[in-house]
């Protein structure tokens, strides 16, 4: 049995449950669900652990990596820099090996013995025949390809001290009912377990350590997350265009209504998904369905949004409800499809032609997914527009830890202003577009509710207040400025923003969305330095009034985001008349998540120039 | 009441319907259509044909694109709620209204601009999903609203007034409606209400999508005597393959029909429709059959109308995606929300 560290003579600082695995694989090998295993039996063990898939557009082929990060301080942001790389891809060995930080690890396939140029002097090598062992053991090529990824999970469990006995119980969940596959996989478990322990010393310095810190939660990705807060606010009607990386949110969807939404006694459907020609008829059936009263919403990612634009200034017009759900990538076009972005935050706030403005939320964490989700049926009916939930590809596709869903069995839908039959009866005049309430928004009534009472016309055209057909312009600014007044009256019903210690320093940050899970680390780090901030993570807008307070009460406010062109800071400068230099941006637009360390160098660096230029200290 | 009332000399024939309905209480606000386009008369039409089948007007919902056809749905039916929404996209907004319930009756109005060019598409996989509907293109080969372009309808060799003439083959909707599976296919125009009335009768009647599409002729800018889709092209090379009476549910059938030359069907709602085949081997209920007659018609220059094609076995959408009774617009909290219970078991699938 090796010991490495000490035969190797290269200086590895032990870890215990703090460290960075990554998996490089070639997609379309099966891989996928070994690595997923991996993180979750982390997740069993109560260690906190953040798993990042970053993959090609591809169906097989091309790289493909797994990234897994562990914190029992429970940073689950991005770090650079690997402890231990399972390298699986021949085309990406070099570059894979590379990565790895000086006293690491890396796993590879001894079957065929490594060129001497990927050698490193400075890592560990954790040389195991995964090739031989499947071709030993399984005679199906097939199965010799999935297993080969089954053996290294089981060798990581002894390299790293994963509880056997977890891996052994989620096997056995994940295959109930196909009892066949799972004494195969367990025998995989124990041969790649087996070899480590046999011809290393286990665990290594780097290893896990039993913890707490995950009861209660669950681990889920975000899409699955707003797929079930679409059934439980109450959505019908969902029409869509494939497009990744919206396309789970759907088949979630469907997947939680055909197990809630199926009718007791006659099995008929409560529910009805259908797969659109393209986004431009997803959108439209989902205002043709919202218009008629049903809950309907459209997953789709920006590419989806650039077609939906002229129906998106049609229900802003004649303010018919529609949610929408951009799971956004690295754009432009198609930029980086698989990879992750906030990039559509100007075109999603102003979609469309004219004078428009949308409802968005930015929900950062999947609890958040599932309420936001829940909530924007209420918040798109009460305020007759479009909401546009802003998710991402990080968020959207990757298993995270999160608070448990919840539901509240007292809530009931918020419908709005609709009227029904006898409320028709009662009135003398009913005008679609009257502003009754002197809070912006109108009455609806749903087609076919009264045989002479509430009918009217809907049209993207000028109309009055009866929504009749004019090109009076001065009736046309009319509508237009009560439509403002209705998003002044929206901000009541938004997620107000997150606010740490108002007021109590000098430094703000504001960030929303997936860029959150840096900040706790940065905030840790920086207090180690002295410097302290107050944070604001914005969760709706149009902006809560609190966010233009907190821009004035601070001196200098660090904008982090993940785009190129500083877009949250453009909006914060157009609706809040922030000014650009009180407002520093820190932008990531690499397609993966935002890391601390990025965050934390540009704010020390900014400091030491304002320090020299206007003498702003922490 | 978002519309102009119409003055009420306009109304000598205040018979009452089955509803106690006057045809005023059918009609819209004033038309602001060219003096003699053909799609005042649509409007008419549908006017005629809901007051006389005895509709009630709120459970209908009238859903169009752009264009001087798409406002049509102004003009008739003011009790109705309507929807003018973008340009080519009627269909999936009407998808989308036809999901959220099931219990109205939907009528989609659209021009051939409209329709067969930006909203092809939406065309094609509206009659695909087989929207319970009637779906009437306005056809007048060319794009009345802005000005007089030819549209994708037009026949080669048709002239505008603007002496532009059409170089492409044409689209015929009504053949495209039955190749992708419409169960409904009529052709008229809009100068005859004989025929026009009963189709959009039956069209209201039937169960599923059902596709009229009217030669409506525009006088402003595409009504020249090279124009295919003008008045006079119309009128001289119009044939009826089939004329069609229409009897609605409950009404007694008091003419005597010759067995020979008619047929008789007998529609979802119980409503009647009997075809007068003009002395032809035409039969509406085989597809390649009707196909066929079409087309030979238009290689002679013909405008083949009437019911096309008929098909009541088929089923629509909802009954397709196996969707609850109830319509989803009238589901409540209870119906639709799992509550708590679930999602505990849902989050322990998660851990
Ligand atoms: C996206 C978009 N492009 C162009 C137009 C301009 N436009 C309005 S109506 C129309 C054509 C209408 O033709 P048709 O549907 O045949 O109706 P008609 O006026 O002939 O009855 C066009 C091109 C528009 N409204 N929207
Ligand atoms: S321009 Fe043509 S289609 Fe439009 S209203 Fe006038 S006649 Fe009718
Ligand atoms: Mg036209």
């Amino acid at each position: 049995m090796k010991d490495l560290v000490s035969a190797n003579k290269i200086n590895t600082i032990p870890k215990i449950n703090d460290f960075i695995v990554k998996f490089a694989n070639v997609n379309g090998s099966g891989s996928a669900s070994a690595n997923n295993m991996f993180a979750k039996s982390i997740f069993r063990m109560g260690i906190p652990v953040s798993p990042h898939n970053i993959f090609p557009s591809n169906i097989q082929g091309l790289p493909t990596w797994y990234e897994v990060r562990v914190s029992e301080k429970g940073y689950l942001g991005r770090r650079e820099g690997v402890d231990l790389m399972v390298a699986m891809n021949e085309q990406t060995i070099k570059s894979d090996i590379d990565s790895v930080l000086p006293g690491g690890f890396v796993l590879h396939d001894s079957s065929k013995p490594l060129s001497d140029e990927l050698i490193r002097g400075d890592v560990h090598f954790l040389p195991i025949p995964l090739k031989d062992i499947v071709l030993k053991e399984f005679d199906k090529p097939s199965q010799r390809q999935l297993f080969k990824n089954i053996v290294y999970v089981g060798a990581l469990s002894a390299f790293l001290d994963i509880d056997f006995e977890v891996l052994t119980k989620m096997i056995s969940d994940q295959f109930r009912g196909k009892e066949k596959l799972i004494s195969p996989n367990i025998h995989s478990l124990e041969l790649g377990y087996q070899y480590a322990s046999d011809n290393f010393k286990c665990p290594l310095p780097i290893k896990l350590k039993p913890s707490n810190k995950n009861e209660n939660k669950i681990l889920i990705n975000g899409n699955t997350a707003i797929g079930v807060g679409c059934v439980y606010g109450g959505a019908t009607v969902a029409s869509w265009y494939p497009l990744t990386p919206s396309t789970s949110v759907v088949d979630a969807f469907d997947k939680y209504c055909k197990r809630l939404r199926i009718e007791s006694g006659s099995g008929k459907n409560k529910f009805s998904i259908v797969q659109a020609e393209d986004e431009i008829a997803a959108i439209g059936m989902v205002i043709g369905a919202s218009w008629n009263g049903a809950r309907a919403f459209t997953a789709t990612s920006g590419p989806g949004i650039s077609l939906m634009q002229e129906f998106l200034g049609l229900a802003y017009f004649s303010e018919v409800p529609a949610v929408l759900f951009n799971i956004q990538r690295a754009g432009p076009s198609t930029g980086m499809p698989t990879r992750t972005q906030q990039g559509d935050l100007l075109s999603c706030a102003y979609a469309s032609h004219g004078d428009t403005k949308h409802i968005l939320l930015f929900p950062s964490n999947p609890k958040e997914c599932f309420d936001f989700a829940a909530d924007s049926f209420d918040i798109a009916e009460r305020l007759q527009t479009p909401v546009i939930v802003l998710s991402d590809l990080e968020l959207g596709m990757n298993e995270q830890i999160s608070e448990p869903l919840e539901w509240d069995d007292n809530r009931r839908y918020d419908r709005g202003k609709v009227l029904n039959e006898e409320q028709l009866k009662s009135i003398e005049r009913y005008g679609r577009y009257q502003d009754s309430d002197g809070d912006g928004i109108p009455y609806r009534t749903y087609p076919g509710t009264h045989p002479n009472k509430g009918s009217y016309f809907t049209r993207g055209s000028s109309h009055d207040a009866n929504a009749a057909y004019t090109e009076d312009g001065d009736i046309y600014a009319e509508g237009m400025d009560r439509i403002a007044l209705k998003f002044k009256t929206a901000i009541k019903y938004l997620p107000e923003p997150d606010i740490s210690n108002i007021k109590k320093h000098k430094l703000g940050m504001i960030y929303l969305g997936t860029t959150t899970s840096a900040i706790q680390e940065v905030l840790d780090s920086l207090t180690k330095k002295g410097i302290s901030l107050d944070t604001m993570r914005l969760r709706a807008f149009p902006f809560h009034l609190d966010v233009k307070e907190f821009i004035e009460n601070h001196e200098l406010l660090y904008v982090i985001e993940q785009n190129r062109d500083a877009q949250l800071k453009s909006l914060l400068k157009i609706e809040c008349n922030a000014l650009e230099e009180k407002m520093h941006s820190i932008r990531s637009y690499n397609g993966v998540l935002i890391t601390a360390q990025k965050i934390e160098t540009e704010i020390l660096d900014s400091l030491k120039t304002s320090e020299k230029n206007k003498g702003i200290s922490a | 009441m978002s519309y102009i009332r119409k003055p009420k000399f306009h109304h000598p024939d205040l018979k009452t319907n089955d509803l106690g309905l006057t045809r005023r209480d059918y009609e819209g606000t004033l038309t602001t259509l060219c003096g003699g386009c053909g799609h005042d008369s649509i409007s008419a039409a549908i006017v005629q044909a809901a007051a006389d089948m005895s509709l009630s007007p709120h459970r209908v919902a009238k859903i169009s694109g752009i264009g001087c056809s798409s406002k049509i749905p102004s003009y008739f039916l003011s009790k109705s709620h309507g929807f003018n929404s973008v340009h080519g996209r009627m269909p999936s907004v009407a998808t989308g209204a036809n999901i959220a319930n099931k219990d109205l009756h939907y009528v989609g109005i659209s021009g051939d601009g409209d329709s067969a060019s930006i909203g092809l598409g939406q065309f094609c996989h509206i009659v695909r999903r087989r929207i319970n509907m009637l779906y009437i293109v306005a056809n007048n080969g060319t794009y009345g609203l802005t000005k007089g372009q030819l549209s994708a309808t037009a026949d080669v060799g048709s002239k505008t007034k603007s002496g532009e003439e059409s170089l492409y083959d044409n689209i015929d909707m009504a053949t495209l409606a039955i190749e992708l599976g419409a169960s409904f296919v009529a052709r008229s125009f809009s100068g005859d209400k004989k025929q026009l009335v009963p189709l959009i009768q039956a069209g209201l009647s039937h169960k599923g999508f059902a596709f009229i599409d009217v030669v409506s002729p525009c006088v402003t800018f595409n009504n020249t005597n090279f124009s295919s889709h003008g008045y006079k092209n119309t009128w001289e090379n119009y044939i009826s393959l089939s004329q069609v009476d229409f009897v609605p549910m409950k009404e007694e059938i008091t003419t005597s029909y010759d067995p020979g030359q008619d047929k008789s069907i007998t529609l979802h709602d119980g409503s009647v429709i009997h075809l007068h085949k003009a002395g032809n081997d035409y039969d509406p209920t085989n597809k390649e059959n009707a196909l066929q007659h079409i087309n030979k018609h238009k290689k002679e220059g013909e405008i083949a109308t009437g019911l096309l094609y008929i098909n009541q076995s088929t089923s629509d959408l909802h009954e397709l995606q196996a969707t609850v009774d109830k319509p989803f617009n009238l589901l409540s909290n209870h119906d639709l929300c799992p509550g708590n219970e679930s999602l505990i078991d849902i989050n322990n699938s998660f851990r």
